[in-house]
């Protein structure tokens, strides 16, 4: 399906192949994804669109290695995630992803800057260190004197930019974000995509987003459409009606 | 990295100080209380044998009637002064057989009044008691056949009534009974009931039953061994003596016992044991409760924290780094509360022993098991909460509300 012209070189970064994943069993059996494949290369900004329920989230999780598949493979770079056990799929959350979830997911009795160091402190980064990195992370999503804020005393636009912080102060090869403007007005919603679209741009971050609006969608290079578990088209650039 | 998941215990146990406050401080009543009970418990024990050694090993009891449940010495017939002086005739191997007789009563001097101890009894009682005089001299042979008003005092009632007056030569009142002070008695200080021995007035026994009592009993007969004479042999003679008196023969029972200091002692410091043992486990049950509610706490916290646990599972935090985290709070919490438990513990203690006059009998064992007990308390029901919050999917842990 990739008709459109492909990147110069392409690397790939994650590839989903035939990955389903199936809930309950019998005649409760939910096939959240019904033998998907993806590819996604390095430096790609990737919107994922879908009706409710197609198998976005779930899309996301397992390519976030948040959740497995029920079968199929999924290799990042070359590792085959479905051969690592809980604490090896933990490194390689903690080394080369960064999530950012659509309801934010911030520590509510965290202050910004504490939630923003909270990944490096699994890293094992020193805290002198890890304060550094957590201002300029933070600074770099435009919130430069709020970082003492707690989450209940940032606007729902602040609280995901805090959380982008948090996912990009690693410097992750893959960021990927479920539904980040779901909770958000239209103008919030355009700068947190601008910023995306920095970070894609400038610091060379593989970003791949769930939305279900095409303005935001518009951001990414490439579109994949799901419906009922499957991918229905994945092109550049290719809204849909 | 330990010291951070520490800092990190540390941090979150102050970000939730209601509910860390809370789990402790079942710890800390539970670690208190036993530590408290069983030292206090332990020190009563101590002074209660270390007074009655005071008393003397050589010192027989004579009283009407059984000791022991169910039994009353109110039933048996009291002794009389005819029972003394053939006990006094006929045993050997005796320093002193002392009859008592006692109430209560008031004694007043001029405007003074107070409420105090009398006692009938004769010379005999100052040998058996081991008790000297400080000044004046004891009853004559015709003030104890005669009934004279004639009395004793002890250090506490002179210094009551008569302040620094010299006492000797001088009256009081004792129940409407005008008596002349004779003699004063040397300070004995408090008793191992707490009760001060002090506080007392002396009289003949005739005097005391006559013009104070009204009657003719006597209450206690004190019988006090020569040295080297064995205790057992003078209480065989004593029974007999009395059995044949009181009119017992064959396999018919006492009505009156015989007891030396060391049955006693072994009574009361067995009782007392016991006691220590039953606060001790009372207070074990608190510390059990303050168990269970660090369990209920650190379960909820679990709980309610699941989402916690996603957000730091997916942001790259392994299983057991925040199983560690969990569990260090908790051991870190039930530390605090064991030690708080057994300062507190040991002040209360401590406090205890310096009011109530008896030693402060630190039992290092029971410190260490306490603080064991708290500690173990905070890893097991720390951990258990913990690994199962750890084992979730982050994403199962993540949709949790
Ligand atoms: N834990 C689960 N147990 C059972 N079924 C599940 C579970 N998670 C997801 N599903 C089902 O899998 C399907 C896909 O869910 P998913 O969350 O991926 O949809 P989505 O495309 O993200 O939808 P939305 O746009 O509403 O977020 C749905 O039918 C959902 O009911
Ligand atoms: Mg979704």
């Amino acid at each position: 399906m990739n008709a459109a012209a492909p990147p110069p070189s392409p690397q790939p970064v994650m590839r989903l192949k035939n990955v389903a994943k199936i809930y309950g069993a019998g005649m409760a059996e939910v096939r959240a994804l019904d033998g998907i494949d993806l590819t996604i290369n390095q430096g790609e900004f990737v919107a994922i669109m879908g009706a409710s329920g197609s198998g976005k989230s779930t899309a996301m999780n397992i390519l976030g290695c948040l959740d497995t598949p029920t079968s199929g493979t999924y290799l990042f770079k070359t590792v085959d995630v479905g051969r690592l056990n809980r604490d090896q799929r933990a490194l390689l959350r903690r080394h080369y992803l960064g999530f950012v979830f659509q309801g934010f997911n911030l520590l509510a009795r965290s202050s910004a800057v504490e939630n923003v160091e909270l990944p490096l402190i699994y890293r094992g980064t020193r805290s002198t260190e890890r304060r550094r990195l957590a201002m300029r992370a933070l600074a770099h999503v435009g919130l430069k004197g709020r970082e003492h804020h707690f989450p209940s005393e940032l606007s729902g636009g602040q609280q995901q930019r805090v959380a982008i912080a948090r996912a990009i102060v690693t410097s992750p090869k893959v960021l990927l974000a479920d539904e980040p403007t779901g909770n958000l007005d239209t103008k919030m919603s355009l700068e947190i995509m601008e910023l995306l679209k920095a970070l894609n741009e400038e610091e060379g971050i593989t970003v791949i987003m769930v939305t279900h609006e095409a303005e935001m969608a518009a951001y990414a290079h490439r579109i994949v459409q799901f419906s009922d578990g499957r991918i229905r088209t994945d092109g550049k650039k290719r809204e849909p009606a | 990295m330990l010291w951070e998941t520490f800092r990190l215990a540390l941090q979150a146990l102050r970000r939730n100080a209601l509910r860390s406050f809370l789990t402790v401080l079942g710890i800390v009543i539970g670690v208190g209380a036993v530590i408290a009970m069983v030292t206090i418990g332990n020190g009563t024990t101590v002074k209660v044998a270390d007074d009655l050694s005071k008393l003397g090993s050589n010192l027989l009891f004579v009283r009407p009637g059984q000791f022991g449940p169910g039994r009353s010495s109110a039933e048996a017939r009291a002794f009389t002064a005819k029972d003394v002086a053939a006990l006094k005739a006929q045993l050997r191997g005796v320093k002193a057989v002392a009859p008592v007789a006692q109430t209560s009563g008031t004694a007043i001097v001029g405007t003074e009044s107070r409420a105090t101890s009398i006692i009938g009894s004769d010379n005999d009682f100052f040998i058996s008691q081991d008790w000297p005089l400080s000044a004046g001299r004891e009853f004559l042979g015709g003030e104890i056949r005669g009934g004279r008003a004639v009395c004793l005092i002890g250090a506490t009632v002179r210094d009551e009534l008569f302040g620094p007056a010299f006492p000797i030569g001088q009256r009081v009142r004792v129940n409407k009974v005008s008596c002349e002070v004779i003699g004063l008695l040397e300070a004995k200080g408090q008793s191992s009931f707490g009760t001060d021995r002090d506080d007392v007035i002396l009289m003949p026994l005739r005097t005391f039953q006559r013009r104070i009592a009204g009657n003719t009993n006597i209450s206690t007969i004190y019988v006090s061994a020569q040295d080297g004479v064995e205790t057992s042999k003078v209480q065989q003679d004593i029974e007999r003596l009395l059995r044949e008196r009181r009119g017992i023969t064959g396999n018919e029972e006492d009505d009156f016992s015989v007891r030396d200091m060391k049955q006693i002692a072994q009574t009361l410091t067995s009782t007392t044991a016991m006691m220590t043992a039953l606060l001790g486990a009372v207070a074990g049950v608190s510390l059990l409760v303050g168990g269970i509610g660090i369990m209920n706490i650190m379960l909820v916290s679990v709980t309610e924290r699941t989402r916690e646990i996603g957000i730091r599972l997916a942001i790259g935090a392994q299983a057991s780094q925040v199983l560690m985290q969990f569990l260090v709070e908790a051991v870190v919490l039930s530390m605090f509360g064991g030690i708080v438990g057994i300062l507190s513990g040991l002040g209360l203690a401590l406090l205890a022993s310096s009011t109530m006059n008896i030693p402060f009998m630190l039992d290092w064992k029971i410190v260490v098991i306490a603080f064991a007990f708290s500690a173990a308390v905070g890893i097991l029901f720390g951990f258990f909460p913990a690994r199962r919050a750890a084992r979730l999917d982050p994403i199962e842990a993540l949709r949790h509300e």
